[in-house]
């Protein structure tokens, strides 16, 4: 039996967390108590991870190149030697299915990242400043998303490859390219994004600590970056996590109509172009691409659900 | 109404204004390689590439072009297509039912289909509830394009090989002895059924939670209070003020069903202008693509007028605000 030996512990009244957590913690926690939205963004983090890792995996574990073709292994059934099987030119399938990852992931990725950048600043610059500069963007916006976006890509990618520069002087040209397609694609999506930052910059413009900002001598600069950003941001974020599945479909969609990354580059889209001729005989040339984009796209898309519930302000109160 | 239809009419200009003015800056922007590889060819002299030129008014200052490109839309000329100098807009005339009967169609199926499941999401609750949510996801995830291919690999090539009636992998009409309603209703049904179902979940919900606002709603109240059937409540009261701003999503949706429809027209080689624009930008017709992309712009800005219109027409307070 215990004795209680020495003075009683004191109770630790005010130990409790009285300071009140703040809404990055809160919303991680949220996000964090979500776990099937966790399990699904840990899913995107491993193919993403896969897609890093591309050219250890290919000299490593499957020993075979994305592009060299090896005519003995025509259609080959997937098997212990090809796991994924092979396509109408050897290529081992595996291997072309994890550098296809690179393009669609890395596309999906910086492009939601350049778009944000520019829609969020039009945005901001839109809300803060109103008068005809609101307008004159807003208007741009409205026709911007007026035109179907996969027409206005179909366009513009079969115009490339573009040079650009002064006449007879090429800076960099634009071509059928994953980086070439992330700045396309940006450039023709961030309308949604600036409407809904614009709003949200409406909002807090007219709030009272902005008054009291200005009302102490800060500059626009400090109160556009300072005061607005941090308190748009949330927005920024839930757009950006719902739209990564999005641009990953328009990529591959692109890739398939033969207008964004050409072969020999593997991307899934391009797979699955070519898989269409050979669906009598071949059927795991369809299946696997056509998987591995829906498996990438619903975990980002499940993924972005949690961080919408979590981060939305809307939701918090 | 008419004062409504009018000033939204009007409200509409900038934004028509505008899309041709992107599509011209496009054009411009690209004037260089316009007129593909013509320097390279060895059997044009630099003059004769001077007149093309001069021809097509590409040497025109910008206003004048733009001017001219504007005042031809108005009067219907879409230019000619630089491959066959045929008119753009009647190739364009030509495909667009295609697309329609396939855009409508898709919507007709996905309203029908989701409106009763958003119902039953609503009133129910619980387990349907979450397939719903979970369905939804699942549908925006989808790519159409490799549905379709599966679609067609199960309908058309597996059903065909065992000897069961299969449909058709695509085209409008069969080439030989095609042509009447039931062999266009065997065409339309995989695309239809495609393009139905990306955008069947997402109307689903919205319907769920455009009834859930109306089930709380006083009058719903008042109903129930009388006493009425819990069916009378859902599906006469509630429901009709539930349908309403699915109007207004459809003009939304617009745009990204014929945009959808485009990739869907391509897998089932359906002869709509989405597949349209992809041969013509294959074949570096540029005043195709042009053209298209520009008849596109203007039909979804049609479209939301449309929407309005209509939703204006069913919701007398929209008019007077």
């Amino acid at each position: 039996m215990d004795v209680a030996v020495g003075p009683a512990r004191a109770t630790p009244l005010t130990e409790q967390p009285t300071h009140a957590r703040g809404y990055w913690t809160q919303s991680w926690e949220r996000l964090r108590a979500n776990r099937f939205g966790m399990s699904l963004g840990a899913v995107l983090l491993i193919l993403t991870v896969i897609a890093v890792a591309a050219p250890l995996i290919t000299q490593v574990v499957t020993h075979y190149d994305p592009a060299t073709q090896d005519l003995d292994e025509v259609f080959a059934p997937p098997s212990a030697q090809h796991w994924l099987g092979a396509d109408e030119l050897g290529r081992d399938t595996f291997t072309r299915l994890v550098w296809g990852a690179r393009v669609s992931l890395g596309v999906g990725f910086l492009t939601v990242a350049l778009y944000i950048l520019i829609g969020g600043s039009v945005g901001l610059v839109s809300g803060f400043f109103r008068g005809w500069v609101d307008e004159a963007l807003m208007r741009f916006v409205d026709m911007l998303l007026a035109i179907p976006t996969i027409f206005l890509l179909i366009l513009i990618t079969s115009l490339l490859p573009l040079r650009i520069g002064p006449p007879g002087q090429i800076w960099f040209t634009i071509q059928h390219d994953a980086l070439s397609l992330t700045v396309i694609i940006a450039a023709t999506v961030w309308g949604r994004v600036a409407r809904l930052v614009r709003g949200e910059t409406l909002a807090i413009s007219s709030r009272e600590f902005i008054t009291a900002a200005r009302g102490v001598g800060a500059s626009d600069r400090r109160i556009i970056l300072r005061h607005i950003v941090p308190n748009v941001l949330p927005v920024m974020i839930v757009t950006a996590s719902l739209g990564v599945g999005q641009i990953i479909l328009t990529e591959a969609a692109l890739d398939f109509i033969g207008l964004g990354v050409q072969p020999p580059v593997a991307s899934w889209g391009n797979m699955l172009l070519n898989s269409q001729s050979y669906l009598f005989h071949s059927i795991w040339l369809v299946l696997w691409p056509g998987l591995a984009i829906l498996l990438a796209v619903l975990s980002a898309n499940i993924f972005g659900n949690a961080v919408r519930d979590a981060f939305d302000p809307r939701l918090t109160s | 109404m008419t004062r409504y239809v009018v000033r939204r009419l009007l409200a509409s200009i900038p934004a028509l204004l505008g899309v041709t003015l992107i599509t011209f800056l496009l054009m411009h922007a690209t004037a260089g390689s316009f007129l593909p590889g013509l320097e390279l060819n060895p059997n044009l002299r630099p003059e004769d590439i001077m007149r093309i030129r001069q021809n097509l008014g590409l040497d025109d200052p910008l206003p004048v072009q733009y001017w001219r490109w504007i005042s031809g839309l108005v009067r219907g000329d879409f230019g000619n297509s630089i491959l066959d100098g045929r008119p753009v807009i009647t190739q364009i005339l030509d495909r667009l039912p295609n697309t329609l009967l396939l855009t409508g169609t898709a919507m007709v199926l996905g309203i029908g289909i989701s409106i009763p499941f958003g119902v039953i999401g609503a009133s129910r609750r619980g387990r349907i509830d979450d397939a719903l949510t979970f369905l939804s996801v699942l549908g925006v995830s989808l790519p159409g394009f490799w549905i379709g291919l599966l679609l067609i690999l199960v309908f058309s090539i597996t059903f065909n090989r065992i000897g069961w009636p299969w449909l058709p992998s695509g085209g409008a009409v069969s080439a030989f002895g095609g042509g009447d309603i039931g062999d266009r209703i065997a065409h339309l049904i995989l695309p239809a059924l495609v393009l139905a179902f990306i955008h069947l979940a997402i109307w689903a919900r919205f319907t769920r939670s455009s009834m859930l606002e109306a089930l709380s709603q006083d009058y719903v109240r008042t109903a129930r209070a009388k006493g009425l059937a819990e069916r009378r409540i859902v599906y006469v009261h509630a429901l009709r003020n539930a349908v309403l701003p699915l109007v207004t999503l459809l003009g939304l949706e617009f745009p990204g069903l014929v945009g959808g429809g485009a990739i869907v027209e391509i897998v089932f080689s359906w002869p709509g202008i989405g597949r349209l624009a992809l041969e013509t930008a294959l074949k570096y017709d540029f005043t195709m693509v042009l053209g298209l992309t520009t008849f596109t712009g203007i039909l979804v800005v049609v479209g939301n007028l449309i929407a309005d219109v209509l939703y204006a027409i069913a919701d007398p307070r929209i008019r007077y605000r």
